[in-house]
C-alpha cells in the first residue's frame, strides 16, 4: 500500500474542500473519501487505488434515516448496509431493498459498508484488480484482456469494445429499481440526480464511471413513498449459496389489480456494467396479465440487448430465468 | 528441538515467543526501513516497545483504541490496518490474519459491539472505539459459553479460522436470525473454514442459542 495522508474532517464543507483538490473523483483519484473501507481498503493494497490523501467521512452527520414529509425515506450516506436492510420501515415499504442488501456480502461486511461505499463499490473483474494486466478501466488505452480472456462472471448488457465490466452491487440493484435519488454536495453546491443517471456506460471511457466530479461527496439517497400495495421481490444466483456475487439478479416491484399488471419496476444485477433498470421489461408488462407467458415475454425484452463474451453466453438465458421466477414469485406473494 | 537444546532455551520456549523476539531484534536492525507499524504503547506492555520508542515517523496518526477494556494510546502509520495493529503493535495474536482482503473472515472483531472484518479496517479510523477480540471474550478457566460450545462440539480441526469464527458466532446471538441451521449457517458465510468443520460449528453455535 502506498503511503497516504489520513484525514478527519469535521464537517462537509472541509470534506469537500479537501476533496475539490484532486485531479478526478473518477479511477487515479489522488484524494478518496473513506467510508467503509471494504473496497477502498482492499484496492489500495493492491495498488489499484493510490490516494494520497484519504478523508475519513465516518464523524460527519450523514448516519440517519429519517422519514420525509412527502412520505419518502432519507438515508444518510454513511447509514450501514446492515442498518438498513433492518430498519423496520426498509423492510416494510421497500422490502426490495432489505432483501437486496442481506443478500449481498457477509454479516460483518455489511455492518462495515456505507450505503454511499456500496453505490460507488468498483468491479471484480479480475484484470481491474491485477495491476500487471492491462485494464482500460484502471489504465486507459492499456486494453481490454477480458474480451479474449477470462470473463465467465462478466456483463452482458451495457459492454463496450473497451470494457466488460460488471457491477457487483446487489443494492444498487433494489436502488434502481426503487427511483431512488441520489444526493451530492460539492463545491458548486448541492444537485440530486436520478439513479439510473448517476452511474456511465463504459463507452470508450471505462475509467468514468459515475458522474462525480471532484468535491463532490454523496450526503444522502432519497427514496420516493412506497408505491401503494407493491409485491417486491429479489433473487439473487450465484455460483454458491452465500456471500457470492451474483451471475444473475433481478429486483422486481409489481402492482398487480385484478389479475392484471398495472406498475412495473424492473432492475437486473450481476449482467450489466452498472445498475441495469429494464424499461424494455417494463413496457412488456404493463397492462398485461400477470401470467408466465407474460413473465418469460418480459425478460425476453430484458436481455433482448445482450451480447454474449466467449465464457459467459449462459449469462443470457440464466438472467431471463432469474427474472421469469422473479416476476412470478412477487406475483404470487 | 532436542533436548540439548532446549537446556539453553529460555524456561517454556514457545514458537510463539521465539517468533516475537527474532521479530523485534530484527526491527530493531532495519529501523529507518519499512516499519509497518510506530507504536508507543504507553498502557500496555509490549515486546517490541523498546525498538518502537527511537522511532517518529512523519504522518503518524495518534489514536486511543480500548481493546478488551483496556485503553492504548498509539501512534500509527495510517496504513495500518486494525488486524495488523492488533497483532503487531498491541501483540494479541489470537486475531488471525488469512486472506487480508476481506473473503475469509478469519480476523473478525468486535468494534463497538459490532462484528467487522479488522483486514479492511485502518486502525486510525477507531480513534476512541471500542475493540474486542477472542482475548476478550474468556479466559481459559472461565470460557465464554460459545468457546465451551466450540470445544464441546468439536467445531474447528486446524483452528486457524476459529477465533474468527466464535467472534462472528457471538455477534450472531444479537443480530436477528431466525432459529433454523439455514439461517445461522447464511449469516455465518462470511467465515470460510478450509477445513470443513461446518456441521459442527453450527452445532456448537445452536447449543449456545437453545441454552440462551
Amino acid at each position: 500500500m502506498h503511503t497516504f495522508e489520513f484525514i478527519r474532517p469535521t464537517d462537509s464543507a472541509a470534506a469537500i474542500a479537501a476533496a475539490g483538490k484532486s485531479k478526478t473523483a473518477q479511477q487515479g483519484a489522488d484524494v478518496r473519501f473513506m467510508g467503509g473501507g471494504t473496497t477502498l481498503i482492499d484496492l489500495m493494497k493492491l495498488n489499484v487505488e493510490t490516494p494520497a490523501r484519504v478523508l475519513d467521512i465516518n464523524r460527519l452527520p450523514l448516519d440517519k434515516i429519517e422519514l420525509m414529509p412527502d412520505g419518502g425515506l432519507k438515508i444518510g450516506a454513511t447509514v450501514r448496509n446492515s442498518d438498513l436492510a433492518y430498519d423496520p420501515r426498509v423492510q416494510r415499504d421497500y422490502s426490495v431493498l432489505s432483501q437486496a442488501i442481506l443478500n449481498g456480502a457477509s454479516a460483518q461486511v455489511r455492518n462495515m459498508a456505507t450505503v454511499g461505499g456500496n453505490i460507488l463499490q468498483r468491479t471484480r473483474c479480475m484484470y481491474f484488480r491485477d495491476t500487471a494486466m492491462p485494464c482500460n478501466k484502471r489504465e486507459p488505452g492499456s486494453g481490454c484482456p477480458a474480451i479474449t480472456g477470462s470473463n465467465r462472471t462478466l456483463a452482458i448488457l451495457g459492454a463496450s469494445e473497451h470494457c466488460i465490466a460488471t457491477n457487483p452491487s446487489d443494492m444498487c440493484v433494489a436502488m434502481a429499481a426503487l427511483d431512488a435519488k441520489i444526493h451530492i454536495e460539492g463545491p458548486k453546491g448541492p444537485r440530486a440526480i436520478a439513479f439510473g443517471a448517476f452511474h456511465l456506460l463504459p463507452g470508450s471511457t471505462p475509467h468514468r464511471e459515475t458522474v462525480l466530479e471532484p468535491g463532490d461527496l454523496i450526503t444522502h439517497i432519497t427514496l420516493p413513498q412506497p408505491l401503494s400495495g407493491s409485491k417486491q421481490f429479489y433473487l439473487k444466483l450465484r455460483d454458491r449459496a452465500s456471500y457470492e456475487f451474483a451471475l444473475a439478479s433481478a429486483a422486481v416491484v409489481l402492482t398487480v389489480n385484478a389479475g392484471k399488471v398495472t406498475q412495473a419496476r424492473i432492475a437486473l444485477g450481476g449482467v450489466g456494467t452498472k445498475p441495469w433498470r429494464s424499461p424494455e421489461a417494463e413496457a412488456a408488462l404493463a397492462n398485461k396479465t400477470a401470467n408466465d407467458a407474460t413473465f418469460r415475454q418480459a425478460a425476453e425484452a430484458a436481455l433482448r440487448g445482450a451480447k454474449a463474451q466467449s465464457e459467459n453466453g449462459f449469462k443470457i438465458e440464466l438472467a431471463k430465468r432469474c427474472l421469469t421466477y422473479a416476476l412470478r414469485t412477487a406475483a404470487a406473494s | 528441538m532436542s533436548d540439548g537444546d532446549s537446556q539453553s532455551s529460555p524456561p517454556n520456549p514457545t514458537r510463539r515467543k521465539f517468533l516475537l523476539t527474532t521479530g523485534s531484534s530484527m526491527a530493531a536492525g532495519v529501523v529507518g526501513a519499512y516499519v509497518p507499524a510506530l507504536a508507543h504503547n504507553t498502557v500496555g506492555e509490549s515486546d517490541s516497545a523498546a525498538a518502537s520508542q527511537k522511532l517518529t515517523a512523519e504522518g503518524a496518526v495518534p489514536i486511543t483504541l480500548r481493546i478488551n477494556g483496556k485503553d492504548h494510546q498509539l501512534r500509527l502509520d495510517p496504513r495500518t490496518t486494525l488486524l495488523d495493529c492488533i497483532r503487531e503493535t498491541v501483540v494479541l495474536t489470537g486475531t488471525k490474519k488469512g486472506c487480508d482482503h476481506g473473503q475469509c473472515g478469519a480476523c473478525t472483531v468486535h468494534v463497538n459491539g459490532k462484528r467487522v472484518l479488522s483486514c479492511l479496517n485502518l486502525a486510525v479510523m477507531h480513534d476512541g472505539h471500542e475493540v474486542t477480540t477472542i482475548e476478550g471474550l474468556g479466559t481459559p478457566d472461565a470460557l465464554h459459553p460459545m468457546q465451551a460450545a466450540f470445544l464441546a462440539c468439536d467445531g474447528y480441526q486446524c483452528g486457524y479460522c476459529t477465533s474468527g469464527q466464535i467472534m462472528s458466532a457471538v455477534a450472531l446471538l444479537k443480530e436477528p436470525c431466525g432459529p433454523d441451521d439455514a439461517a445461522v449457517k447464511e449469516l455465518m458465510s462470511g467465515n470460510i473454514c478450509r477445513c470443513g468443520a461446518y456441521a459442527n460449528i453450527v452445532e456448537a453455535i445452536q447449543k449456545v442459542r437453545k441454552h440462551a
